[in-house]
């Protein structure tokens, strides 16, 4: 299966990941090598099998409507690239 | 000091003949004077190491200690280390101090162990030979000698080679794939990887949520016995995680052998072993064989499906996990961007290397609208028939032994411009990841001077039991004891 | 042409847990940005999400109280997007396998008749933050205590056929989510938010239109506003020949503007898939019977309790019962006030009519249905004329006073019922008023009578300095002058 340098830059655009005319062309090489790697799976016969989410067959706990976290801001805006105001700040979002 | 075990150094540290601060002191020293050979670690975080040393030695004054009070150690950079940069290989972390402990981390810091830094490995764990570190490649402390600088394995290629180098006695390491399982077989040390939700995985930066476990990496398997009884248990900030009795995994190391039924999958003695490997491999099972255990072949028909159902799996949760990597609340933002668009995706594509954004663009694409059900849902089917395949094994033997690595160690560089080649190197470890059941790495030979390993395959919870074979082996062989010449 | 409009509607209702739907971070209104804003809320690396049992609780209970199949076994996927205030860079939410199936409401129409409303699913997902567009420096602020509130997202089928329907529906809705007590349904806060979908189709035609899809609509006049809208843009271009467009429209209610959202639309590929942080979350039996022993009294029951132990109207009734807290409000005014149908009056006339002047809720509201109810039984018992029930209404709502009885006697609101002293009063002045007496018993029109009654009744309420029970002096009137 081969992928089109179209197919990369529409995926590039929903991952959010810049990429230039000569890396679309290395791509287009490498995940050309993958897909046909993982074309295999064609061969398997899975009719009537039951995909598999996650290997053991439990199934999920709830938790209490309990408050258990405290107001950490500080800590947490420390490591943010921009802030103002307690706000994280990005630049303009137009709706 | 540096040879000892931990479970050597932790008579030491009850015997009074030396302190925590004097072990830790003598390990860092040794650290910052070696590591330069070696890149194995991205941090070392003295003062802190330090600073837990002096609270070990308290505790143990106070009569409080455990196995771990004292004992030197490292995370691999993955594990979130409150107060302490943590990177996970990538420049996108570069800064990324954490507010908070992965569960792993806490369960350490409570036995009073004493981290000396943090590992480095491949980029979000995305790799077989430590290469695509944003903090340059790891080399493996064999094959030094002969003049050549060869890839320690990976992801967890950083605490391998630091285990090996004697830098630590021991590190945590994660498995997605064959992180912890390849990197040990390469750099001759003992490393498991648990069953899937037997340790947390809280405050371990995500690869792939469904496959990602972390373990330990040690040079013997009573090592790897003990970092279990630290890492393993039931944590309700994790969902997957499963709330199941911890045994003393140093309780059963000494059981015997006799009566053992291993299985060998002969999908993993094929051509793409080495003649040269599998003659260790098999000389390492007839070990067994004399320890009294029985030996029988056995089949998994659809092993040979597992990386392709893998390289589906894998990067379309990575693609996921790594959406949050986005320059708005930590980590990297690139500079002057001129709108949120730009932000975003020169954020992302100066912050993530080659191999990281390759496979979020595969697992965008095997994701996205047209290819869910011939990618996604179809790897998920494949897996199941992976699983069912080792449920049927598990019926007729207790083990599976098999090679890890289809070759020893190889050069830097000799498979980094072909990915396809790279992933094949974890052909023997991946279906494992699949299905989600434990198995180990242990010495078992050298090849050309260079290390080989053989893996014991378990059924699910079987932790205790793998440990026992491991510990068994190394009662009777010496390989987990060689140096790196 | 003649056009059919089909209308369907998804509902986003915040529940009223204490805590995030995958984390332990309180939801409580109005705190300082990011300060309810955890490593799990922030998306932290290798932070795990934990689902709130009260969240799965509350959606239970939607779909027991809209006769709804729970799903035994519901699975959350990722919905992924990027956005500066969705940290994870997905939505957590359900798709294929949700927490409630299919169900119906009933909703009333104004004409009498009922009307069935399906709803094709409801979900529990969490809902983002908030962006602030406000100027830093050119720069939108993120608020993320928003980020993970839970919610759940009713889907209905496109069976209403106008603006007054998708209204009642909304209404209905609204009415029973607050009534289960599983939303505060503050809508000026977002905590009920309805995005409507909108077709047309030549009359009796069986094959739908493309539709669009206006968002975030979040009171129910503006909702009506913008279907009226929608409905007409729609109707022009197809008049004119022209296609529909398939997008998402927002509307502008200050300005009876709407306009296309293109950069939402833009390259849209949610890559759903089952989210491998989390397992599938089983409903058992037991899970549901504990949920239905918690179902309080729904509108619909209440509504029919009011009109056969109160003896209201089915007007009255439908008022009354709709919102849980009004309906508590009203009963607790009855307990204490006796006269229901007089309680009724008081609510929807002067009480409501504060409410809405002042923009409050009736949790908001100043007096209490304790308090309505004593000054209910003070104008049953004649003690309060209606224009002395004002004023003494207007002293608890400002709160200058919180009893009843001691307004009245404060402010000497006190009517005199004595029929004796009222008799003299009425004796006194119509002796003062003899030309007019006679008048009176000239006149041979009783409707001319009847008006110039009023004639005396200034002088009587002067004469008991306006304490004099005007219903009294009138019947005291008519014998005197008749006799």
């Amino acid at each position: 299966m081969t992928i089109s340098r179209k197919d990369i830059e529409k995926v590039a655009v929903l991952a959010r990941i810049k990429v230039d005319d000569e890396q679309v062309a290395a791509l287009e090489k490498d995940l050309g090598n993958i897909l046909d790697l993982v074309d295999q799976l064609g061969a398997a016969d899975t009719d009537s099998v039951e995909p598999m989410a996650h290997p053991l067959d439990a199934v999920q706990r709830l938790r209490p409507d309990v408050v258990t976290e405290t107001n950490q801001r500080e800590a947490f805006q420390a490591i943010a690239p921009a802030t103002e105001d307690g706000l994280y700040l990005v630049p303009r979002v137009i709706e | 000091m540096h040879n000892k075990s931990v479970a050597e150094l932790s008579r030491e540290l009850e015997s009074g003949k030396v302190s925590s601060v004097e072990l830790t002191q003598q390990f860092l020293d040794r650290l910052k004077a070696e590591d330069g050979k070696y890149n194995s670690f991205i941090t070392i975080s003295e003062e802190q190491a330090l600073a837990e040393a002096r609270a070990a030695d308290e505790l143990r004054a106070a009569g409080k200690a455990t196995a771990w009070t004292g004992v030197p150690f490292a995370h691999k950079d993955i594990f979130c280390t409150n107060g302490i940069r943590t990177t996970c290989g990538s420049k996108m972390l570069e800064n990324f101090v954490p507010p908070y402990d992965a569960t792993v981390t806490a369960n350490f810091k409570a036995a009073g162990a004493v981290c000396l830094g943090k590992t480095n490995m491949d980029e979000f764990a995305m790799g077989s030979s430590n290469e695509s570190s944003f903090y340059g490649a790891v080399t493996n402390p064999w094959g030094l000698s002969s003049g050549d600088k060869r890839v320690p394995g990976g992801s967890s290629g950083g605490s391998a080679a630091a285990v090996a180098a004697r830098l630590v006695p021991a590190a945590t390491g994660t498995d997605t794939g064959g992180s912890i399982r390849q990197p040990a077989a390469l750099c001759g040390i003992t490393g498991l990887k648990p069953t899937y939700g037997r340790v947390s995985r809280y405050g371990m930066i995500a690869f792939a949520s469904s496959l990602d476990q972390g373990g330990p990496m040690a040079r013997t398997a009573e090592d790897a016995a003990l970092m279990m009884n630290v890492m393993a248990g039931y944590d309700p900030k994790d969902s997957t995680c499963i709330d199941r009795e911890v045994p003393d995994y140093t309780a059963t190391l000494n059981e015997p052998l006799k009566g053992l039924k291993i299985g060998l999958p002969k999908e993993y003695f094929s051509d793409q072993l080495s003649p040269a490997m599998e003659e260790q491999v098999r000389n390492a099972i007839r070990e067994y064989e004399k320890l009294g255990a029985t030996v029988k072949e056995v089949s998994l028909p659809n092993a040979r499906l597992a990386i392709a159902a893998y390289y589906v799996i894998a990067p379309a949760e990575a693609s996921a996990n790594l959406s949050r990597f986005d320059g708005v609340r930590y980590g990297y933002r690139c500079e002057d961007p001129k709108d949120l668009m730009d932000m975003y995706t020169r954020t992302r594509a100066e912050g993530f290397g080659t191999e990281v954004k390759r496979r979020i663009l595969v697992g965008t694409y095997a994701l996205s609208a047209g290819y869910f059900d011939a990618y996604y849902l179809k790897a998920q089917k494949v897996r199941r028939l992976i699983q069912q395949d080792f449920i049927n094994a598990f019926k007729e033997v207790d083990v599976l032994m098999s090679p890890v690595s289809p070759t020893p160690a190889f050069k830097q560089g000799e498979k980094n411009t072909d990915p396809v080649s790279m992933y094949l190197e974890d052909v023997f470890t991946i279906a494992i990841n699949l299905a989600g059941i434990p198995a180990m790495s242990v010495p078992a030979g050298l090849v050309d001077g260079l290390p080989v390993g053989l893996q014991i395959i378990g059924d699910y919870f079987s932790e205790a039991r793998l440990l026992n074979a491991a510990h068994q082996f190394q009662q009777v062989t010496d390989w987990h004891q060689r140096e790196p010449q | 042409m003649q056009w059919d409009i089909v209308i369907g509607l998804e509902i986003h209702v915040q529940l009223a847990t204490q805590t995030k739907i995958f984390s332990g971070s309180s939801i409580a209104f109005g705190a300082e940005p990011n300060t309810q804003a955890n490593a799990v809320d922030l998306a932290m690396p290798g932070t795990l999400p934990v689902p709130n049992e009260q969240a799965f609780r509350y959606a239970v209970m939607f779909g027991l109280a809209t006769n709804a199949e729970i799903g035994r076994r519901s699975v959350f996927e990722r919905k992924n997007y990027f956005y500066p205030d969705l940290p994870k860079g997905y939505q957590t939410t359900q798709l294929a396998q949700p927490i409630v199936g299919p169900g119906y409401v009933d909703i009333d129409l104004a004409d009498g008749s009922t009307k069935r409303v399906r709803i094709h699913h409801a979900h529990l997902e969490e809902d983002a933050g908030k962006s602030l567009h406000e100027d830093y420096h050119g720069m939108t602020g993120i608020d993320l205590n928003r980020a993970g509130t839970p919610l759940i997202e009713v889907v209905t089928e496109p069976d209403m056929t106008s603006a007054e329907e998708a209204v009642a529906f909304a209404r209905k809705l609204h009415s029973l989510v607050t009534s289960l007590g599983i939303c505060d349904g503050d809508m000026s806060q977002g905590s009920m938010r309805f995005d409507v979908n909108i077709s047309l189709k030549p009359k009796g035609s069986d094959t739908l239109g493309t539709r669009t899809e206006t968002k975030n609509l979040n009171s129910f006049r503006f909702m009506e506003q913008a279907i009226a809208h929608e409905v007409e843009r729609q109707m022009d271009i197809l008049e004119d020949g022209g296609v529909i467009v398939q997008e998402t429209r927002l509307y502008n209610g200050d300005r009876d503007e709407s306009r296309s959202m293109r950069s939402k639309e833009e390259a849209n590929d949610y890559r759903y898939f089952p989210c491998p942080d989390l397992l599938p979350v089983e409903i058992d039996d037991a899970f549901i019977e504990d949920a239905r022993a918690r179902l309080p009294e729904l509108p619909d029951a209440r509504k029919a309790r009011f009109k056969e132990h109160y003896g209201l109207n089915d007007y009255d009734a439908g008022i009354l019962s709709a919102d849980a807290r009004l309906a508590a409000f009203f009963e607790q005014t009855v307990e204490h006030g006796k006269d229901a149908k007089l309680a009724a009056n008081w609510i929807q006339g002067e009480f409501s009519a504060r409410l809405n002047a002042e923009e409050k809720s009736v949790a908001e509201a100043p007096i209490t249905g304790a308090q309505l109810g004593a000054l209910v039984t003070r104008i049953a018992d004649n003690t309060l004329s209606s224009a002395g029930a004002k004023k003494v209404f207007e002293a608890l709502w400002s709160g200058e006073n919180d009893d009843v009885d001691a307004i009245i006697e404060a402010k000497g609101l006190k009517q005199v019922s004595d029929t004796g002293a009222l008799e003299s009063m009425v004796d006194e002045v119509l002796a003062g008023m003899p030309d007019q007496v006679a008048q009176y018993q000239q006149e041979s029109d009783p409707k001319k009578q009847k008006k110039m009654l009023g004639g005396f009744m200034g002088p009587l309420m002067k004469a008991s300095k306006g304490q004099g029970n005007p219903k009294l002096f009138n019947e005291i009137l008519v014998r005197k002058l008749g006799g």
